[in-house]
């Protein structure tokens, strides 16, 4: 047994802990429940509920298992009578200020207070003075407040300061006034704020849009993965009679931990928007009218056919690994290299030296173990706000976090440097000047001339003095005129200083979909084209007889492509929405099913494959997109086109990809890369937290919180 | 006749609100008015005889004669009996160091107190003052803990915790840096020996501070003051500002290679405050919520880091532990209880004021030889000791011995030994009443124990004195009691039920119901 272990017993049952672990700790592991209200793993220590009240041999009192160390040969026991007689007393206290309105409360059934209070409370309360009544706050559209509810345990006010890093909420007055309020009465505003709903024990506070749509022990809980960026947060779906009611995370350490972003646990409501397709539908002689599953795919499999070589796919980097790999072999069939799901990207000069896919560089949990970031061209907090959570967990561990970035954005932990009072360009050859790279051939023209500011020399320094650093590239360098430029400093800097070069990608399977061939100019698993086909800024501007849209809308989504300059004979769109920019440009729109109507696989940023079941009945006449484009194969006579179910599509590919795990980083070097033209203006390069995909502009919910509003001024 | 008069009126927030600046003032005028003889005014400290306040002092060929408690109006009679030169008057005491309530005290720690002027760095250092500091820097850190250990002082705040212990435990922790935090919130009813040594004696607590720091390895100590004491926030600050300008504090203290400095800091009237985490996080500048322990502040306490947390009767007790050696400090006290403690009268009581005895002597003896039973003149019925936390002792248990664990064992505790005294017209239920209240008004609202149970507490005694289900309340009570006691996270709910049930226990039928409508 080494030093710093102890052995204990609990209930009875001999266990070894580690020195310092809270008895809590230790009965969760061996499974012993503990009562616990302002406890929670991810917080730090309150003590202040007094619920997890056990008994320990020869201590004088029971002792909090939250805030009590374990010692060597302490007896504890979870279950006595005396640790349940004092739970109890802490039950009945709360009991007497807590209103009895669970029947009309959403946490009813799924509330810890209630649990518990079915475990060790009286029916009849003995105390029979009027219960405390608080005065509710609007806090924003998200989140519904019942504060007369509130026990006090202050989570909420922990995860503000701690893994918001803003304190959002916080507790005001003294003792039995004591109060949890936002200090002014404005909207919580921050991208991870929902997360206070679950770590809420009763139900004080709520989700607001879920609000008495839904008793919870009527749902059933469907496991399934985000839809809206790199990270693929785990979660679940809340379905009632098959629809979606609502999402909660699932813990993922590897990925989430227990977080999710509010995108991703409000879009859900966009499922259900009017603005949703419910049947395919055709336009003749410049009138939409509904037409038939069967008409359509005819209608579509015709003018594919006909295009052939000629033909243009463009599809979301939100479409699953399924979809994506069905459109390329569609293509290829066709005989047409024109596919790309690249939608916002400019620059495609460098493009042979994209990486097999666009990767993080290290695993998201490695993120918070950096000692160095270098966040180059993201609004991280938006593209990926748990990737910016873990850097946030890194630099309070000390690592120095510096990003390079035209857009003004605030980060809740002390920034290393950050670099943006000259374009990006400009920034990012000071740094790398800094690192040393002028010799480096790849740059040696970018930084002719160069000199180095302090900040940018300060960026190096704590690049190369890190024992394991990242350099991230996000989407705003991805979306720049000089992509390929930035992207070559970038991949220089990281080189010269040790560093991993990663990719905070677009969408959420930009991976995926780079695996599975959705690329002009390379095929599934990577190998490069014979002939190279026409790139996604090409394929939106250019002319030709017929061009497939998957789950991308004009003009948002592909900002190339707009209605009236339409290059092409026939339009046709697979999509979930109708929008009015489909319905200028667009002959055929087919209703297919979002993420939660479908089953399919999101591959993430560190190349985790994340596979899902459908969730949700599909909403009118929709039909998961790989089902769509099944039946499209074969109606074009594609070889190897009889997939019953869509793991059998994403076997075929990863049979095809082998077992070498996917290569990212820069595949280039050597060859000196020219400056793109083209300056940063933020306003077109960077997208809005809820513009990024049709789910989130649709989504009622999110649209009405501060940050949308923020993001529709700005746009 | 150029014969030079030393006269003394204290300068202490008591003798003041007695009317001591005007009697100094009107002292001044007299001498000038009347003789040629040159008066020196000297404002002292009070040596605690808060029932003779103002009391004023004459030295002459080496004796100091007192008069008191001298009013503004008196000063002319006693001039005219010949105060300065210690003549006679119906407000004669005789020498000052003979009055029984003194002369019958042990003084250790307010041995300086009430002798000169508090801030005169002369005086201080002719009576003994920085040797202490002296003899540390002699020693070393090391054997500064040894002495500080074997004294068996122990903290004067309330918890009685040995202070040798905490600083081996400060000064064992690996940091960056290190504070001392001394708690100056003083919020016990009854209680004033803190603000009598800092008004009377402020170089004393600081050089306490400085062999703590040197003794711990910390070179910033901080002064959480409660701002209910202007008078000694004002000499505090001068006391600091003259130790730093003889270079008794800042770097390099008097050339020892030892960095120390003191700043003063006010609290904001929070009773919770002055427990020691609450007491931290308003330092930090964070409202006076209290923390969990562990981490034991010893380990990582202000702003995280370790520090030493003491009262400033703990503190201003070392230099003379130092000076004269830990074991002459032991040699005093009774049992685990060594050394001795400022006991402060007050409430009820004849002769309030501080009384600095060894350890041991009985509650009575107290309250009788010092105290001389009740002001009112009726007979005790309830004692409250250890402030507003402290249990009511009856008649009976008066004859317990003071100190720490025998105290302990009657139920009681000593705290910072402040003394309230009640006579027979007391209400006892009023007074379990007002515990509970006090915690609802002074629970910082953290814990649910203390939160809901004061708030609960105070309706069901209302009900039991409304005589309503009286039986199931009584009950209800006792369990709402350990409740508090048992799961409270500070003293401040889990010692709330002491006061409450001990007057429950030992005066039942204050506890009856009530007739003719008095609730
Ligand atoms: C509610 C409450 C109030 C307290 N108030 C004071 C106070 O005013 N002054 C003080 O010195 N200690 C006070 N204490 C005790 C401190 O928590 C702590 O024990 C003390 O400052 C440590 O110093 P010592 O060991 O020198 O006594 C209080 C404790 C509680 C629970
Ligand atoms: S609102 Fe909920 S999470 Fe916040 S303190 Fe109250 S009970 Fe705890
Ligand atoms: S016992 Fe009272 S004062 Fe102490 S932490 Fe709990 S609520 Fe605050
Ligand atoms: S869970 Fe331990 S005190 Fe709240």
């Amino acid at each position: 047994m080494s030093d710093d272990m102890v052995n204990l017993e609990v209930d009875g049952r001999p266990v070894q802990a580690r020195k310092g672990q809270m008895i809590i700790e230790v009965t969760d592991a061996v499974g012993a429940y503990v009562p616990r209200f302002c406890y929670h793993e991810k917080l730090s220590i309150a003590a202040n509920c007094r619920m997890c009240l056990v008994q320990v041999e020869k201590a004088p009192k029971p002792l909090p298992a939250c805030a009590t160390p374990v010692g060597e040969g302490m007896k504890i026991f979870t279950r006595s009578p005396y640790a349940i007689a004092a739970q109890k007393a802490t039950m009945e206290f709360l009991l007497i200020n807590h209103p009895l309105d669970c029947p009309i409360c959403d946490q009813g059934g799924e509330c810890e207070l209630q649990d518990l209070a079915m475990g060790y409370g009286r029916d009849v309360s003995r105390y029979t003075e009027k219960k405390r009544v608080v005065k509710d706050k609007d806090i924003g559209p998200l989140v519904s407040t019942d504060m007369t509810r509130c026990i006090h345990c202050t989570r909420c006010v922990r995860f503000g300061q701690e893994i918001a890093g803003i304190p959002e909420l916080g507790t005001t007055h003294r003792g039995e006034n004591m109060k949890i309020s936002t200090y002014i009465e404005k909207s919580i505003d921050h991208e991870l704020s929902a997360n206070i709903i679950d770590l809420c024990p009763v139900g004080a506070l709520n989700n607001k849009p879920y609000r008495y749509s839904a008793r919870a022990w009527e749902i059933e809980q469907r496991a399934t993965v985000a839809p809206h960026d790199c990270v693929g947060s785990n979660i679940y779906a809340h379905v009632l009679r098959g629809t979606v009611k609502r999402i909660v995370p699932r813990p993922n350490e590897a990925v989430n931990e227990t977080w999710i972003s509010d995108r991703d646990r409000f879009s859900y409501e966009a499922i259900y928007s009017a603005d949703r397709l419910t049947t395919p539908r055709v336009r003749e002689n410049g009138e939409w009218r509904d037409t038939d599953w069967e008409s359509a795919l005819k209608l579509l499999a015709e003018k594919l056919q006909a295009a052939g070589k000629d033909a243009g796919i463009l599809l979301s980097p939100s479409s699953t690994t399924e979809e994506a790999y069905l459109l390329a072999k569609i293509a290829g069939h066709l005989g047409s290299p024109n596919i790309d799901h690249r939608l916002r990207r400019q620059d495609f000069s460098d493009q042979d030296n994209d990486p097999e896919a666009p990767l993080l560089g290290l695993e998201i949990a490695a993120l918070e173990q950096v000692d160095g970031a270098f966040v180059v061209g993201s609004s991280i907090r938006r593209e990926a706000p748990i990737l910016a959570h873990r850097l946030r967990k890194a630099a309070l561990r000390g690592a120095r976090v510096s990003f390079a970035c035209p857009e003004p954005e605030s980060y809740h932990f002390g920034v290393h440097e950050y670099l943006s009072d000259a374009g990006l360009l400009t920034e990012l050859a000071g740094v790398a000047a800094a690192a040393g790279c002028a010799s480096n051939p790849s740059v040696r023209d970018l930084l002719a001339g160069v000199s180095a500011t302090a900040a940018q020399q300060r960026v190096a320094a704590s690049l190369s003095e890190a024992g394991s650093s990242v350099v991230l590239l996000g989407a705003i360098a991805e979306r720049h005129p000089a992509a390929a430029a930035l992207r070559t400093l970038a991949a220089a800097i990281a080189g010269a200083t040790d560093s991993a070069l990663g990719y905070v990608s677009e969408g959420a399977n930009s991976v995926g979909a780079s695996l599975a061939g959705a690329l002009p100019h390379r095929e599934a698993g990577g190998a490069a084209r014979g002939a190279k086909g026409r790139c996604a800024a090409e394929i939106a501007t250019g002319k030709g007889p017929a061009l497939l849209l998957f789950g991308a809308e004009p003009g948002p989504d592909v900002p190339a492509f707009a209605s009236e300059k339409r290059g092409y004979g026939f339009v046709a769109a697979c999509t979930p929405f109708r929008s009015d920019a489909l319905e200028a440009s667009a002959d055929l729109l087919l209703p297919v099913g979002t993420f939660a109507e479908t089953s399919g696989t999101y591959v993430n940023c560190e190349g985790r494959w994340q596979s899902f079941a459908g969730v949700a009945r599909p909403v009118g006449e929709a039909r998961p997109g790989w089902k769509v484009l099944r039946v499209l194969g074969n109606l074009l006579d594609a070889p190897d086109f009889d997939y019953e179910n869509s793991e059998e599509v994403r076997d075929e590919l990863s049979a095809h990809l082998g077992s070498t795990p996917p290569k990212g980083g820069y595949a280039g070097g050597g060859k000196p890369v020219k400056a793109g033209a083209g300056s940063d203006d933020a306003r077109r390069l960077d997208v809005p937290m809820y513009q990024v995909d049709g789910l989130v502009r649709r989504a009622t919910a999110l649209q009405r919180t501060p940050e949308a509003i923020r993001g529709r001024e700005g746009c | 006749m150029s014969r030079s008069v030393r006269v003394f009126v204290p300068r202490e927030t008591a003798a003041v609100s007695l009317g001591a600046d005007e009697v100094a003032v009107a002292l001044e005028s007299a001498a000038q008015r009347n003789h040629g003889m040159a008066v020196e005014l000297v404002r002292n400290g009070s040596r605690g005889l808060s029932w003779l306040e103002p009391l004023v002092e004459v030295e002459t060929g080496g004796t100091r004669t007192a008069y008191g408690p001298v009013a503004p109006e008196d000063v002319d009679g006693l001039v005219a009996a010949g105060l300065f030169e210690g003549g006679t008057h119906a407000l004669s005491l005789g020498p000052a160091e003979k009055i029984p309530y003194l002369a019958t005290q042990q003084r250790w720690t307010f041995r300086r107190v009430g002798i000169d002027d508090p801030l005169s760095m002369d005086a201080y250092r002719a009576a003994g003052g920085f040797e202490g500091i002296g003899r540390a820097f002699e020693l070393g850190p090391s054997a500064v803990l040894e002495h500080v250990i074997e004294s068996g002082l122990r903290g004067r705040g309330g918890a009685g915790f040995p202070a040798g212990i905490k600083w081996r435990t400060v000064a064992a922790a690996t940091a960056d840096r290190k504070y001392i935090a001394c708690n100056a919130d003083e919020g016990d009813s009854g209680t004033f020996s803190d603000r009598i040594l800092m008004e009377g004696d402020p170089y004393t607590l600081i050089e306490g501070m400085l062999i703590a720091g040197y003794t711990v390895g910390a070179h910033k100590g901080y002064i959480y003051l409660r701002s209910e004491y202007p008078l000694a926030r004002r000499i505090l600050g001068q006391a600091i500002a003259n130790a730093r300008e003889h270079g008794w504090l800042g770097t390099n203290v008097r050339d020892s290679g030892f960095d120390f400095d003191i700043e003063l800091h006010l609290g904001a009237g929070s009773y919770v405050c002055g427990e020691e985490t609450a007491m931290l996080e308003s330092l930090e500048g964070k409202a006076g919520l209290i923390r969990y322990k562990p981490p034991l502040p010893a380990l990582e306490g202000l702003f995280g880091k370790p520090t030493v947390v003491n009262n400033v009767v703990t503190l201003a007790s070392v230099p003379d532990i130092v000076r004269l050696g830990g074991a002459a400090y032991a040699a005093l006290g009774s049992g685990r209880s060594k050394g001795t403690l400022a006991f402060q009268l007050a409430g009820n009581v004849k002769r309030g004021g501080l009384v600095e005895i060894p350890f041991g002597a009985t509650l009575r003896s107290l309250i009788e030889d010092w105290g001389g039973g009740t002001a009112s003149g009726r007979p005790v019925r309830a004692v409250q000791v250890g402030g507003p936390l402290g249990a009511y002792l009856p008649d009976s248990l008066l004859d317990t011995p003071l100190d720490y664990e025998a105290f302990a064992a009657a139920g009681g505790m000593i705290g910072h030994g402040g003394i309230v005294v009640f006579d027979d017209t007391v209400d006892m239920a009023a007074q379990a009443r007002f515990a509970m209240e006090f915690c609802s008004v002074e629970s910082c609202g953290k814990c649910t124990p203390c939160r809901i149970g004061s708030v609960r507490g105070v309706e069901v005694i209302d009900r039991i004195l409304g005589n309503q289900d009286r039986a199931a309340n009584l009950e209800l009570l006792d369990e709402l009691c350990e409740t508090m006691v048992q799961g409270s996270l500070c003293a401040m709910g889990g010692l709330t039920p002491y006061p409450v049930k001990s007057a429950l226990k030992h005066f039942p039928g204050d506890f009856e119901p009530r007739s003719g409508g008095k609730r």
